[in-house]
């Protein structure tokens, strides 16, 4: 049972440089792109992009959530519905209410 | 009670540096204080709920003497509070604020969720599924110590210079930003509670899909256990936000930040020395982002005690079980998308007011499918209308009144009206008071004899009853006619009004009717210390109830089960045809 | 009388596949989501609403010390490949290696903190306080609480490095799955800086 759980993990180890390199790569992209000086919503799309790629690698290979069970999917799914409400309704409520449209 | 070791592999590697080995009892402050036990953190939980129910309900009694005579000195206690709050026995205008922060606050945090969820769910859960102890005891006490600090806190709030929170259970900036000290004290102290209700709601999480016992698959749970996991989501998912914005307020307090003011904010003629840029409204949102999934969970845990009480007193399974389920777990995902019908009037688009309408509307219909399974579940059954029983079925109308006086509120062109006026106050009081905390002391007289070992008089438990019941329509119900007449809530001063003037007599009846709920609880009261020496014992299962708690013996011990439990059944087969008796329990082999 | 035997602490349950702790950590990394969640929020919701931001001109990031994140950027990336090193040393036996990577962890996030120590030091030297404006509120605030969640994770991992590894002794397999949970909320740290970093002070 040992040596095997041994053989798995250090199978693995290679991905784990991988992503540890991406990481860095990833970084740097994204600061390097800073200095562009996009215009607002791309500078904004870009940088959330690279954001929810390098996160998606730490979650899905560091924290293992590439090869997790059913029920932590089921957690985070829950949660990620949430979470999109809590940063959209107050943002798209209050945004209404700015525009100043009759009645606001 | 000895424990039995679990059959599958459990790997226990507890650091047991300093525990006693052997048969050793543990010392009275291991045993009693920081108990690990799930049953005495319940009863920990409950004790200290109860008390503060009864001391939030006792700031409301003060003021409802202003309410009912304003500008009179308070008689007995008038002249023992201070100069400052209570000026020749006369209530100042800001304690009087105070009370009213307070006691909202105190009876939510610290009455209801504590009791409903600390108490009865740690007790009740790991004995309803068959389990040991909850999958984290040390967490579950931890949860506790950080939750009695945090009442502390709140409390002691009442002496610092200024007094106490008084800007609403609400805390609305910019009014909550600039008030006395003892707004932070709020808010360090709701910090508190809320780590603890999240520590403990990833407890209940854990316990109740991991735990359970053999034969006891998620369809075959009591209702009660479906209504405290939801709970626990809710808790879990929406608390955090108001964590954040507790952070963000005291930021503003003591660190002088803007996030909740605007620029150019005139306080008292002067224009305050603040950046400004911040958003009154951004606390609104966050704040009620928790506090609309909070009511739910008032209610739910209160839902599912009556579910156990109707079933065990009707001698019927519950009408509509998986129906049940569904709408509990709607509820729970409905409650997270409604939150801003509290901010109609805050001038939101009408876009945005449509949305939250429509899911205002939505999430009154798995509320009102299990009334409706609820009243089924009555009918055709064999009632025995024990003390339980009573609060449990006056439980039915109470939540109906308070959810149908719901849906004015969350419809604009009403509620444009209604906001803010003493209806709102009569609505949600009928959902938590003869709703939630009728099913609470139906909870309290079904299991007290589970967890002490002795039964509640019966006489003394019905006499609480009608007083309470009657009592408490007496101040509720006058109070949706002040609201249509255009009374508004956090009034010091009712009769500064015409319209308030008109329905001043109607305070007088609230005030001594809220007087008389007191005294209703005496009974109660007396009733709970008497039994404990007195009641007449009980063994395992007094009430011939079927789910699993009812196996352990009264009190159960460390460990719960004298052996391992094994579930072969539904939950609520009572008169199942064909049988001798008119209960199979879940845990009895042949039923 | 002997403590309670709580099923599922190690092994993992035959349903949902995990022991008791691995679900309790991903419970509270949700509620974690939710947390910083609502300040992500609340820091569009507030910049939405000012006309200009920084509100004093100028850009974020030549406001904020660009160069400073983004070295903590890569001290926290390496910080997580440590903890994931330390984990699979305890995974294949070696607890002097644990010892090693997890002391590497820990001195990382010790780098991180000293580095805020300058960036927050030089602010307030300049008289950047939270109360200057919502820009620096919202900097303070986020970056603060998130600091607070490193201190957190170094008390965690410290106890592991140190009292805790008593349990290595005693139950190998359970001491490993501790160091996965507390690397769990390790890498959650780590990935709430990746979403800050690039919002606080690239945008």
């Amino acid at each position: 049972m040992d040596a095997a759980q041994h053989e798995d993990v250090s199978k693995h180890m290679g991905q784990y440089y991988v992503v540890f390199v991406a990481l860095l790569c990833l970084t740097a992209v994204t600061v390097g792109v800073s200095y562009l000086h996009l215009a607002r919503p791309a500078a904004i799309a870009v940088a959330l992009v690279i954001a929810t790629v390098k996160a998606g690698l730490v979650a899905a290979v560091f924290m293992h959530l590439i090869s997790e069970r059913k029920v932590i999917y089921a957690v985070l799914i829950i949660t990620a519905v949430f979470f999109a409400v809590l940063l959209l309704l107050p943002n798209l409520t209050t945004f209404e209410h700015h525009s100043g449209l009759p009645g606001t | 009670m000895s424990v039995k070791q679990h059959t599958a592999a459990t790997g226990n590697g507890h650091g047991h540096g300093n525990q006693d080995h052997g048969h050793h009892e543990l010392p009275f402050w291991r045993k009693y204080i920081f108990s690990v036990d799930h049953k005495v953190i319940g009863i920990q939980y409950a004790v200290t709920a109860l008390v503060f129910l009864f001391f939030g309900f006792s700031l409301m009694m003060m003021m409802r003497w202003q309410l009912a005579y304003p500008g009179q000195p308070l008689p007995l206690i008038g002249n023992l509070l201070g100069e400052t709050a209570m000026p020749g026995g006369v209530m100042a205008p800001e304690f009087y604020n105070q009370l009213g922060a307070m006691h909202g606050t105190i009876m939510v945090f610290m009455g209801v969720v504590p009791l409903a969820v600390g108490g009865f769910g740690n007790f009740v859960v790991p004995l309803q599924i068959g389990a040991p102890d909850m999958a984290f005891p040390r967490l579950n006490m931890a949860s506790y110590w950080v939750f009695l600090p945090g009442c502390i806190a709140m409390v002691a709030s009442f002496f610092l210079p200024g007094g106490a929170a008084q800007s609403g259970w609400t805390s609305y900036p910019p009014l909550a930003d600039i008030a006395p000290t003892g707004q932070t004290m709020w808010l360090f102290a709701m910090v508190l509670i809320i780590t603890s209700s999240l520590l403990g709601s990833i407890n209940f999480i854990v316990t109740i899909v991991q735990m359970r016992a053999k034969g006891l698959s998620f369809w075959r749970l009591p209702f009660f256990v479906h209504a405290q996991l939801v709970t626990a989501f809710l808790l879990l998912l929406a608390f955090p936000p108001l964590e954040a914005a507790s952070v963000m307020q005291i930021m503003d307090r003591v660190a002088g930040t803007s996030f909740f003011l605007p620029t150019g904010l005139v306080v008292s003629g002067e224009p305050l020395k603040v950046a400004g840029g911040g958003n009154p409204l951004l606390w609104q949102h966050l704040f009620w982002f928790l506090a609309h999934p909070e009511v739910y969970v008032l209610i739910l845990p209160a839902m599912g005690i009556v579910a156990e009480v109707i079933a065990n007193n009707t001698r019927k399974p519950l009408w509509g079980y998986r129906l049940l389920v569904y709408s509990v777990v709607s509820l729970g995902f409905m409650s997270f998308v409604v939150w801003a019908h509290h901010m109609f009037m805050t001038g939101m688009g009408t876009t945005m007011s449509t949305f939250f309408q429509i899911t205002t509307m939505i999430i009154s219909i798995p509320s009102v499918v299990i009334l409706t399974c609820f009243i089924m579940s009555l009918y055709g059954g064999n009632i025995r209308f024990t003390t339980p029983m009573l609060f449990a079925t006056a439980f039915l109308p109470m939540f109906a009144i308070g959810g149908l006086t719901g849906l004015p509120l969350g419809l604009t062109a009403s509620d444009i009206y209604l906001h803010d006026t003493f209806y709102v106050i009569g609505h949600f009081h009928y959902v938590v008071a003869p709703g939630t905390l009728f099913a609470l002391f139906a909870g309290v007289y079904y299991w007290y004899p589970k967890a002490t070992g002795r039964q509640l008089n019966e006489k003394l438990g019905k006499v609480h009853f009608w007083l309470s019941f009657v009592a408490i329509n007496f101040v509720f119900m006058p109070m949706f006619f002040q609201g249509m007449a255009g009374l508004s809530r956090r009034l010091y001063d009712p009769t500064v009004y015409a319209h308030g003037r008109g329905v001043q007599a109607l305070n007088v009846l609230i005030s001594w009717g809220a007087w008389g709920l007191g005294l209703a609880q005496l009974f109660f009261i007396v009733n709970f210390f008497l039994s404990l020496k007195k009641g007449a014992r009980v063994a395992e299962n007094p009430w011939n109830a079927t789910t699993l708690e009812w196996a352990a013996p009264s009190p159960p011990g460390h460990g719960n089960f004298i052996t391992e439990p094994v579930v072969y059944r539904e939950p609520y087969e009572y008169s199942v045809p064909g049988k001798s008796n008119d209960y199979s329990p879940q845990f009895r082999a042949e039923g | 009388m002997s403590e309670t035997v709580i099923p599922y602490m190690v092994k993992p349950h035959p349903v949902t596949g995990i022991p008791n702790g691995k679900f309790g950590i991903w419970l509270f990394l949700a509620s974690e989501v939710m947390l910083f969640g609502a300040l992500f929020s609340s820091y569009v919701l507030i910049r939405t609403g000012m006309p200009h931001w920084p509100p004093e001109g100028g850009l974020s990031s030549e406001v904020l010390n660009v160069p400073l994140a983004t070295l903590n950027t890569a001290v926290l990336i390496t910080s997580s490949i440590t903890m994931v090193l330390a984990w699979a040393s305890c995974k294949m036996g070696n607890l002097p290696r644990f010892r090693l990577w997890m002391g590497a962890t820990i001195a990382l996030a010790f780098v991180f903190l000293v580095v805020k120590y300058f960036e927050y030091s030089h602010k307030f030297h300049l008289g950047h306080t939270p109360a200057h404006d919502n820009f620096y509120a919202v900097y303070f605030t986020m970056t603060g609480l998130h600091g607070l969640h490193i201190v957190g994770g170094i008390i965690v991992n410290g106890y592991l490095l140190g009292p805790g590894t008593k349990l290595w002794a005693k139950d190998p397999e359970h001491f490993t799955n501790r160091v996965e949970n507390a690397g769990l909320y390790w890498h959650f740290v780590d990935l709430v800086w990746i979403f800050l970093f690039p919002s606080l002070y690239l945008l």
